[in-house]
């Protein structure tokens, strides 16, 4: 190693990595998989934290002021759920699931892991780069975590953080700031990454059309985090400022707080916030889902050995859908009182970008249409997605029309819509991508039993958590409540509440083979007889599983289009050259 | 290792630019988009506001302002220059524009550091008002950034100039990068100037 280092890049030196010190090859890596890997067991603590905040939430939801039994007593001191834990609960099981879970597990680990293998590269185009994002990353969620420790606990005014609410609230809103200044940090330096590795370290013969579409995906995906998410970055030091310096940028004049009059410059203007906040978390929608989209394409094509019905217009959907995730984001804030004109401005716009999302699924279905299906673990989760997705985007669009939205916005109806978008949509989507790269990544199968378990249990309790809600929502109940029993029609509709609950726990136990079959299937599973042990055409089939440092010991090279499956089924892969 | 990472000294072909090149310029997206958001603020805290000064050099150091505006196209001018040196392969030339690059920038601050302690002085502060709070706000970050510049040039000029024995052509590809970030900072600064102090 001592050589290698005061060589320089135009040497080819492959002994490197054998050499390297134990923290330098698990702790402070460069190389692109072991990053993926620490994103990815990262993410999946957070998952699971996240959830977990969720599952105790639940109790109070299911049963109103009792204490919650075993564990109770660990969080106050009569066993019940404040009314000051469940607001912290709620806001940072929204900011973890998001900004510490689902991102950095699609984007952070699936990308990181992926990109530089599906174009046949040695490596990320930065390493070094890609290391400190995932240490942004870290540090970001070292900060989140602690501020659960601080004097007042963490931030508690939900995961929008509206002012002036965050602006005069206690201190862990700060300690949420600034872990996302860490978060944006990180995305920022990942997205970068992203674009150039999968742009300028294709192989020979990969054109851009020739992408598989879990690339395409990506690089759509890390547009949005480059673009969007620098606004929220705006808002976040204005929020600080507001906070820290005692500026006024969204405290409106005469604001009074606790019968007192804020001793402020007034004159602010707390939708600027929301404005800017939304400019980034629309696109993080799709940051969200689009990720899940590709990992989704790759198993259909796979599992259905046909070429995926329409690739060109699957990725002018993909970009498209990018683009105009721009311009929609004050369809969030139709509650607002905002004017006639923008609101029907939003409300088209919110309209068009569900035609390339129905496209999208739409080429899906056609791609089974037809098809002798392989049901593998990953393609179940990966076929479960299509109608959890569907169902998600589709109870958007009554949100998305003004006259509807305004009925609905402050319901359960809003939650359930967009859970299921990202919980059995995005997080069924990763799961997938789990089972169906866990050969690729290990050189072993995971167990098929205990993915069957796993899925089936969770596809029926994760509805039973969702689809509740929607009913819940068109009752009235508003999706703020501490205790809903307080009102009537909350009380009425509270049975829909304790379904719910028990199907949180349920869905909990489901994931324990899942997590079981994780951790024992690296030693104990089932060994791949090939590279391509499920017949994949895109790159990273041509590497050994697990891949070695530096991916491609012989050079890769691309022949043809992804998914190119002959009638017979026989494998044309991208990396060979005789059909 | 980035041992066989490609285009890292010579441009791709079908891009036409290192992957260097094409991440600073990214990145300078993703720059755009946060001072796009910062002046978006500027626009509808002052449309809004009651109270604005009816003109920024009513309350604002004109003249001072238009020295650190020529400091700023100065320094432009200068890492150009040391840019061109490395391309005429005289790293001597090099080392003098960038020296005085970041003693320009240098400039800027003191400069700027005068303005502020004569706001503070005067007990104006960002609390005091929106305008303060838009004009401490905005040119705080334009100063970070200016700080960072001045770090990431410092870098160039005195340990990381090794690289030029070694492999000159990353080494005026990294000049260019911070050339081109450089740029960007100043070119935020002829925003802020008139945004603030003339308009």
């Amino acid at each position: 190693m001592s050589n290698d280092t005061h060589n320089h890049s135009h040497s080819h030196s492959h002994g490197g990595a054998h050499a390297l010190p134990f923290w330098r090859k698990y702790i402070f890596s460069t190389d692109h998989k072991t990053i993926g890997l620490q994103y990815g067991i990262t993410a999946i603590f957070f998952l699971l934290f996240g959830f977990g905040l969720m599952l105790l939430m639940r109790w109070q939801l299911a049963y109103p002021k009792q204490a919650i039994p075993l564990i109770g007593k660990l969080f106050t001191e009569d066993g019940v759920l404040s009314p000051e834990l469940y607001n912290q609960f709620g806001a940072m099981h929204g900011t973890i699931m998001v900004f510490l879970g689902v991102v950095p597990l699609a984007v952070g680990a699936f990308g990181n892991y992926l990109v530089p293998l599906q174009v046949g590269a040695q490596d990320m185009a930065f390493p070094k780069l890609n290391m400190l994002s995932y240490w942004a990353y870290f540090c970001g969620g070292v900060v989140m975590l602690g501020s659960f420790f601080s004097p007042n606990g963490a931030a508690a005014s939900g995961w929008t953080s509206y002012p002036p609410l965050a602006v005069v609230a206690d201190n862990g809103q700060s300690l949420w700031l600034i872990g996302m200044v860490f978060l944006i940090t990180s995305s920022l330096l990942g997205s970068v990454n992203t674009i150039v590795t999968a742009i300028q370290l294709r192989v020979k013969g990969l054109s851009f059309m020739r992408w598989p579409i879990f690339v395409w995906a990506q690089v759509t995906t890390a547009f949005l985090l480059l673009l969007a998410f620098p606004p929220l970055e705006a808002a976040g030091v204005l929020q600080l400022m507001d906070r820290i310096a005692g500026t006024s940028f969204f405290l409106p004049s005469g604001l009074v707080v606790s019968g007192e009059a804020l001793k402020v410059s007034g004159g602010g203007n707390p939708i600027l916030w929301q404005h800017l906040f939304w400019f980034l978390a629309h696109p993080e929608v799709y940051v969200l889902i689009l990720p899940a989209v590709g990992i989704v394409g790759e198993i259909i094509a796979v599992n259905t050995k046909k070429p995926l019905y329409g690739y060109k217009t699957l990725v002018y959907s993909l970009v498209f859908l990018g683009f105009m995730s721009f311009i929609v984001w004050a369809h969030h804030m139709f509650m607002t009182g905002m004017g006639v004109t923008m609101s029907t401005f939003f409300q088209a716009t919110t309209m068009i970008i569900s035609v390339p999302s129905v496209i999208i699924l739409t080429t899906y279905l056609l791609t089974l249409w037809g098809a002798s299906i392989t049901y593998t673990v990953p393609m179940l989760f990966a076929t479960a997605f299509l109608p959890m997705f569907a169902i998600g985007g589709l109870t958007g669009l009554p949100l998305g029309l003004t006259a509807s939205d305004i009925h609905l916005h402050d319901t359960y109806y809003v939650i359930g819509h967009f859970h299921y978008v990202v919980a059995p949509g995005t997080l069924f989507a990763l799961m997938a991508g789990v089972y169906f790269w866990y050969p690729k990544i290990t050189g072993r199968f995971m167990s098929d039993t205990l993915g069957k378990i796993h899925f089936w249990l969770s596809v029926i309790a994760i509805n039973g958590v969702f689809m509740p809600m929607f009913f819940m929502g068109m009752a009235g109940v508003s999706r703020r409540l501490y205790d809903q029993t307080i009102y009537a029609h909350g009380a009425a509709a509270q049975p829909l509440n304790v379904i719910m609950s028990v199907s949180a726990w349920i869905l909990a136990v489901a994931q324990l083979p899942f997590l079981y079959n994780m951790a024992t299937s690296w030693k104990t599973g089932k060994k791949v007889d090939s590279n391509n042990p499920w017949g994949g055409t895109t790159l990273e089939w041509a590497a050994s599983s697990p891949p070695p440092h530096e991916n491609f010991p012989t050079p890769v090279e691309v022949y043809r289009a992804p998914y190119e499956y002959s009638p017979n089924k026989k494998l044309l892969p991208q990396f060979v050259q005789e059909a | 290792m980035s041992a066989l990472i490609p285009y890292i000294d010579e441009p791709h072909p079908v891009t036409g630019v290192t992957n260097a090149k094409l991440g600073i310029w990214l990145f300078l997206a993703s720059e755009v988009m946060l001072f796009g958001a910062l002046f978006s603020t500027l626009i509808i805290m002052r449309s809004s506001a009651t109270d604005w000064p009816a003109h920024g050099s009513d309350v604002l150091n004109v003249p001072l302002a238009t020295l650190n505006t020529v400091f700023l196209i100065a320094s432009s001018v200068t890492i150009v220059l040391s840019w061109a040196a490395l391309k005429m392969k005289d790293l001597k030339k090099f080392k003098l524009n960038m020296g005085l690059t970041i003693l320009l920038s240098f400039g800027f601050l003191v400069i700027k550091y005068i303005e502020y302690s004569s706001k503070f002085h005067h007990e104006h502060f960002p609390s005091t008002s929106t305008f303060y709070a838009v004009y401490f706000t905005l040119t705080g970050l334009h100063g970070l950034h200016v700080v960072g510049g001045i770090i990431a040039n410092s870098y160039l000029l005195g340990p990381g100039s090794k690289m030029w024995f070694t492999e000159p052509e990353r080494f005026t590809g990294r000049i260019e990068c911070a050339g081109l970030y450089w740029h960007f900072v100043d070119l935020v600064w002829i925003f802020l100037f008139p945004a603030l102090y003339l308009l």
